[in-house]
């Protein structure tokens, strides 16, 4: 075993153990971290591994939350069948994007442009949607939060972390297993310079697609949890483009293109933005946006000394594999 | 082998390249010079499939590739370089080879090990490890060279790969040519501007000047070619 393998297994252990020792609301900003790390691995997919820039991936997030919540509330049916219509619906999206874009040469600003167009039409068709509930939102029913309903993804806020470490972890051998294998040399090709990967007899036109596919599933999975952790859905909240930028953030402060960078950053701006709720309560400083100011000079920094991430930076000292 | 058959493409009302037309033998290297802006690497674009031609037909080994797509060109057996390098930059200097390698190779393993001896030929093996954006640019075209080869081409289209090199790595490269030719049978079609590489390489010359073949022959008959040194000196040489 090496380094890098002895340090993931001790983070496991300690992610596992750490609802034995941690609160109510340590527990949900720990799920809160494994939320935005898992929605930034997915985002990680498509931009940090194909090179693809999405800047409307709460589209995903809230065709996901939709499709199962709405399946739920009007027919009963648990997210474990609604989940699969989330996907499906997301990766026909994430595909039908892609094709649009790709079949006509759309790279770079433009396409993420065009992710930005596709989430926020959504939005606005959701907003006229009767069946979902229109922009009055969309609420669950909550019947009990003491037993482990599986079944119905139902159940105690330990239930959802254990969820959401599940689902962190596997896409993170999922994208480890990816990057050893032909898809991220070929996506990190298309990243690096889609002509010459092309001259190199890579299909770019389908391995974007892929990416995109990919991505867009597994945010759709990131939305099915959203829709049963938080039970109520607004059109102007889970598609709001300041959604998007809270999924990127996290990779792109993390590492971008890296495996843990994601994790990481998800890690530090999750505490960072909760650490200044609470050092500005403690110090009584009831001023408006002060919050934001204190986030967005931190985020200023990092993209001052470190602008290939954190976690590269680490990794050099700690002499770990990316 | 490759056949070019009266090829025209026009950008914008400026003829590019007009009524080309040549043919390349297998197991030969042909050497493709002109002056600059004469449409060698407009030329090049077409048979390796980045533009489409508005006329005429390229024929590889009995089949029309004009107008594929640049990895169905690839897929055919024809690998190429380009002239200003386009390094996967991020990468590791094996993993670019790797990317070649992969068209070919099922596993991963197998492209890594097809790679590295690919590497060792073109004497990048000890710098597999870097970055390719630590390389210098003689070792950015070499890794052009590596990436290109690693596809396992029957043609390799070559792009002004010796600009820049020394005389001796020049040399260097032309016996990594000759090798690759005589052992593999490597057909090699090379635009140069580098006589001294040109001249040791290619068996026969084609001379494109204002998108047309004005002269084709051995390297001997073209430098002697009337029409050849006007275009490269024009018709009131002061010297």
């Amino acid at each position: 075993m090496s380094r890098s393998h002895l340090a993931l297994a001790a983070l496991l252990a300690l992610l596992l153990s750490l609802p034995a020792f941690a609160g109510p609301y340590a527990l949900s900003v720990a799920t809160l971290v494994l939320y935005s790390a898992y929605t930034g691995q997915a985002w990680n997919v498509m931009m940090g591994f194909a090179g693809q820039l999405s800047l409307g991936h709460s589209l995903y997030v809230g065709v996901g939350a939709y499709a199962a919540g709405a399946i739920f509330f009007h027919y009963g049916i648990g997210p474990w069948a609604g989940l699969w219509v989330a996907i499906l619906l997301c990766v026909l999206l994430g595909v039908a994007i892609g094709f649009l874009a790709f079949r006509f040469g759309i790279s770079g600003v433009y396409f993420a442009l065009l992710t930005i167009a596709f989430a926020e039409f959504t939005r606005i068709g959701f907003d006229h949607l009767d069946w979902t509930g229109g922009p009055g939102g969309m609420f669950l029913r909550v019947a009990q939060r003491d037993t482990w309903d599986i079944a119905n993804f139902r159940g105690p806020p330990l239930m959802y972390y254990y969820a959401m470490l599940a689902l962190a972890s596997l896409a993170f051998i999922l994208c480890y297993c990816l990057l050893k294998a032909k898809a991220g040399y070929y996506w990190q090709a298309i990243r690096e310079n889609e002509e010459a990967a092309q001259a190199l007899g890579i299909n770019t036109f389908r391995w974007k697609v892929y990416a995109v596919a990919l991505s867009s599933a597994m945010t759709a999975v990131a939305g099915v949890f959203f829709a049963f952790y938080y039970n109520n859905l607004f059109p102007e909240q889970i598609f709001n483009i300041s959604r998007s930028i809270e999924i990127i953030l996290g990779p792109i402060i993390g590492g971008l293109g890296t495996l843990f960078g994601p994790i990481l950053g998800a890690a530090v701006l999750t505490l960072l933005s909760e650490g200044i709720t609470e050092l500005l309560a403690a110090l009584g400083w009831e001023i408006p946006g002060v919050k934001q100011v204190f986030y967005g000079v931190v985020l200023l920094l990092v993209v001052m000394f470190l602008p290939h991430g954190i976690w590269p930076a680490i990794a050099r000292r700690l002499k770990l594999d990316a | 082998m490759l056949e070019v058959k009266n090829i025209s493409k026009s950008f914008r009302g400026l003829r590019a390249v007009r009524e080309a037309s040549f043919t390349l033998p297998e197991g030969d290297i042909n050497g493709l010079i002109g002056p600059n802006g004469a449409g060698k690497t407009t030329l090049f674009n077409i048979i390796a499939g980045v533009y489409a031609p508005d006329s005429g037909k390229v024929v590889f080994h009995k089949r029309e590739i004009q107008g594929l797509r640049p990895d169905q060109v690839c897929a055919a057996g024809i690998g190429r370089t380009f002239q200003i390098v386009k390094p996967f930059a991020g990468l590791s200097v094996l993993d670019n080879v790797i990317v070649g390698a992969l068209h070919r190779e099922r596993s991963v393993a197998s492209a890594r090990s097809c790679a590295c001896s690919i590497l060792e030929k073109l004497d990048l093996a000890r710098k597999s490890a870097l970055p390719a954006s630590s390389l210098t640019l003689p070792d950015r075209k070499r890794l052009e060279v590596a990436r290109a080869l690693a596809t396992r081409p029957r043609l390799l289209l070559l792009d002004e790969v010796m600009a820049g090199l020394r005389p001796t790595e020049c040399d260097r490269m032309v016996e990594v040519f000759r090798e690759l030719n005589r052992a593999d049978g490597l057909t090699i079609l090379l635009i140069e501007h580098v006589m001294r590489a040109v001249m040791a390489l290619a068996k026969h010359i084609g001379v494109l000047h204002h998108g047309e073949v004005i002269a084709r022959g051995t390297p001997a008959e073209v430098v002697r070619n009337p029409a050849v040194l006007e275009c490269y000196l024009g018709e009131d040489t002061e010297v």
